[in-house]
């Protein structure tokens, strides 16, 4: 099987959020960046069923700038074979959905992994994108992905329950909680060898940008909170009742 | 011109979510001087498909095809672009759940389109077409433009609020062409959550943490949540440890709630969590640490162990409600 997997290059997950430029642009002052907690699952998945002998070619791939690379790197360390980057900045999702079919198309992949979502725009979104481009079946937020031949059996996430689903290669699927247990930490040795592995580096495909952000808000503080005196528990209740109106 | 509303039914049945989700529609289609219509995939019975226009919804197509009885991103998406394109719709608005999730961004490559994903808001402008939304996991939020001509949008839940205009609405049947292959995946079976109101669903949400030192405790969680008619949450380490369920796990890396009250209970607040109970309209902490970094996001507090404060809030939860 040839994968190819998507990997995120987002703000570590305990990242205080904050804007410059008038609130239009991420401030990247002291942000360390990580691969998305999904896709990091995405790729663990693979490397399992790799390792428990299913032959399984991986190759990462990011839409960005060359300062990704870091995280590219970091995914062949975890073990992916080798990587793409598609030289843009990630204008929106349509965009990198665009550049990642057009990877797909110029290899010969069985399967594009993604993760349930990114967790800098809260996408949940290139995954179908990328199916519709290409004209495959999508399978989103999948909590558990198994090979059995030529059939993978899959599990999907439905308002109050989930499917279980069988398909057969190509398609898309986003990975959601649960696609593998814990992610993969490189070692030493994936260190070492992930600087000798494939990083090629293509140029995008034209695609009109159809949305831009133009402003960041961060949430409104609370107001301080209020405190109840433990041993008076009914005044939590009135507050909720009278002030909160909320019960 | 029209706004197109994806109005989910579940057996048949809609929830609050889809009439938040038709108000929604309809204060966009005021804004932009049209009209809003929807569309719902299944059988679902007269009387509940007049409740649509009591929200504003002009007219609902109602789509049959025995084929569509399971769903498939690439079916609905098909069938909801023919409605589309057949009645000139320009505004396609999603819930944010799991099939709008899988359906929009697919609807959106479709038809050319733009999308902004869990909005918050109406559009603060329709030229351009500015509309706010959820961004870095719910730490911020963002204005967003859509410069194409067709626009989707997906709400975040309980992000809108429900206004009953009163209306009539028309129904009409719609057969939809199912393109070759759209069930290429094949569906096993379907595994439905057990009986319990899913915390997506709930109103309230009942909510522990590690502090509860193990799963033994939960009795006096699940009583506060039955005396309330909540749903019951929990922080991450408690799934990871089997404490809880799986589809109990809230937060960054689990799900994006928004209740209208969410009680912690035993939970410290780490932003991975928050991230993902932030919305919640009223959030309520209790902590035997005073310092927890929870307190900073609550609106009410007690520093008080769980043990002895939830059987106490317990019975007086009890006595209020017996009372009211
Ligand atoms: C990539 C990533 C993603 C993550 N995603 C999530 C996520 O989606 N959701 C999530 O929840 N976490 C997530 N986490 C984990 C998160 O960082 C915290 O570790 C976790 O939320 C802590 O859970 P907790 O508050 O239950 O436990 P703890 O942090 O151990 O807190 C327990 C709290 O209970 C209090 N306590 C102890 N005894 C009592 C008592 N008797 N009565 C009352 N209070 C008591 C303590 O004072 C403490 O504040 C993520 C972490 C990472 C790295």
């Amino acid at each position: 099987m040839k994968a190819l997997v998507c990997i995120g290059h987002v703000p570590d997950t305990t990242s205080k959020i904050r804007f410059t430029d008038n609130d239009t642009k991420f401030d990247n002052t002291d942000i360390q960046y990580i691969i998305g907690p999904y896709e990091e699952l995405a790729l663990t998945r693979l490397l399992d069923i790799k390792d428990s002998g299913t032959d399984v070619h991986i190759t990462a791939v990011n839409v960005g700038p060359v300062e990704t690379e870091a995280t590219l790197r970091k995914a062949l360390a975890m073990g992916a074979d080798e990587a793409v980057r598609v030289n843009a900045e990630p204008a929106d999702a349509v965009f990198v959905a665009k550049q990642i079919a057009e990877v797909f198309k110029n290899g010969e992949y069985d399967v594009i992994v993604t993760g349930k979502e990114s967790i800098d725009y809260n996408g949940s979104q290139v995954e179908g994108m990328i199916a519709e481009f290409i004209g495959l079946p999508s399978v989103s937020g999948a909590s558990l992905f198994e090979i059995d031949g030529d059939k993978v059996k899959m599990e999907q996430e439905i308002e109050g329950g989930k499917q279980v689903l069988n398909a057969t290669f190509p398609f898309v699927v986003s990975a959601g909680k649960g696609f593998a247990l814990e992610p993969r930490i490189p070692n030493m040795r994936g260190i070492m060898m992930a600087r000798r592995k494939k990083l090629d580096v293509v140029e995008p495909v034209e695609q009109n940008n159809m949305t831009e952000v133009v402003k960041h808000y961060l949430p409104e503080a609370k107001p301080q909170c209020k405190m109840v005196d433990p041993e008076n528990v009914e005044e939590l209740v009135r507050l909720l009742h009278e002030e909160a109106k909320i019960i | 011109m029209a706004v197109l509303i994806y109005t989910e039914n579940f057996n048949g049945k809609f929830k609050k979510a889809t009439y938040e989700l038709v108000s929604y529609g309809t204060e966009t289609a005021n804004k932009l001087g049209s009209e809003a219509i929807a569309v719902t995939i299944g059988n679902v019975d007269e009387s509940t498909l007049k409740e649509l226009g009591n929200y504003g919804a002009k007219k609902v197509f109602v789509v049959k095809n025995g084929e569509l009885k399971d769903f498939s991103a690439q079916a609905y998406t098909a069938v909801i672009e023919q409605v589309a394109s057949n009645n000139n719709a320009d505004v396609i608005v999603f819930g944010n759940n799991p099939s709008g999730r899988a359906v929009a961004p697919r609807l959106t490559v479709k038809m050319n389109a733009g999308l902004a994903a869990g909005a918050v808001d109406v559009p603060s402008s329709t030229s351009p077409f500015k509309v706010k939304k959820r961004a870095y996991s719910g730490k911020a939020f963002a204005d967003v433009i859509i410069n194409s001509d067709v626009k989707v949008l997906t709400l975040s839940q309980n992000s809108y609020k429900i206004v009953e205009t009163g209306g009539d609405i028309e129904i009409e049947d719609f057969t939809a062409e199912i393109p070759e292959g759209a069930y290429a995946v094949k569906l096993v079976e379907v595994v439905k959550s057990k009986g319990k109101l899913s915390v997506t669903d709930a109103d309230i949400l009942i909510s522990a943490g590690r502090g509860l030192k193990g799963p033994e405790n939960w009795g006096m969680i699940e009583e506060m949540a039955e005396i309330l008619g909540a749903g019951t949450s929990c922080s991450r380490p408690v799934t990871d440890l089997d404490w809880r369920p799986h589809d109990e796990h809230v937060g960054q890396t689990g799900k994006v709630v928004a209740p209208n009250l969410y009680i912690a209970i035993g939970i410290s607040g780490a932003i991975q969590h928050l991230a993902g109970v932030n919305s919640s309209k009223v959030m309520v902490c209790i902590n035997t640490d005073a310092d927890a970094p929870f307190f900073e996001s609550a609106d009410y507090g007690i520093v008080g162990d769980a043990f002895e404060v939830v059987p106490k809030l317990n019975e007086a939860f009890k006595k209020f409600i017996a009372e009211s």
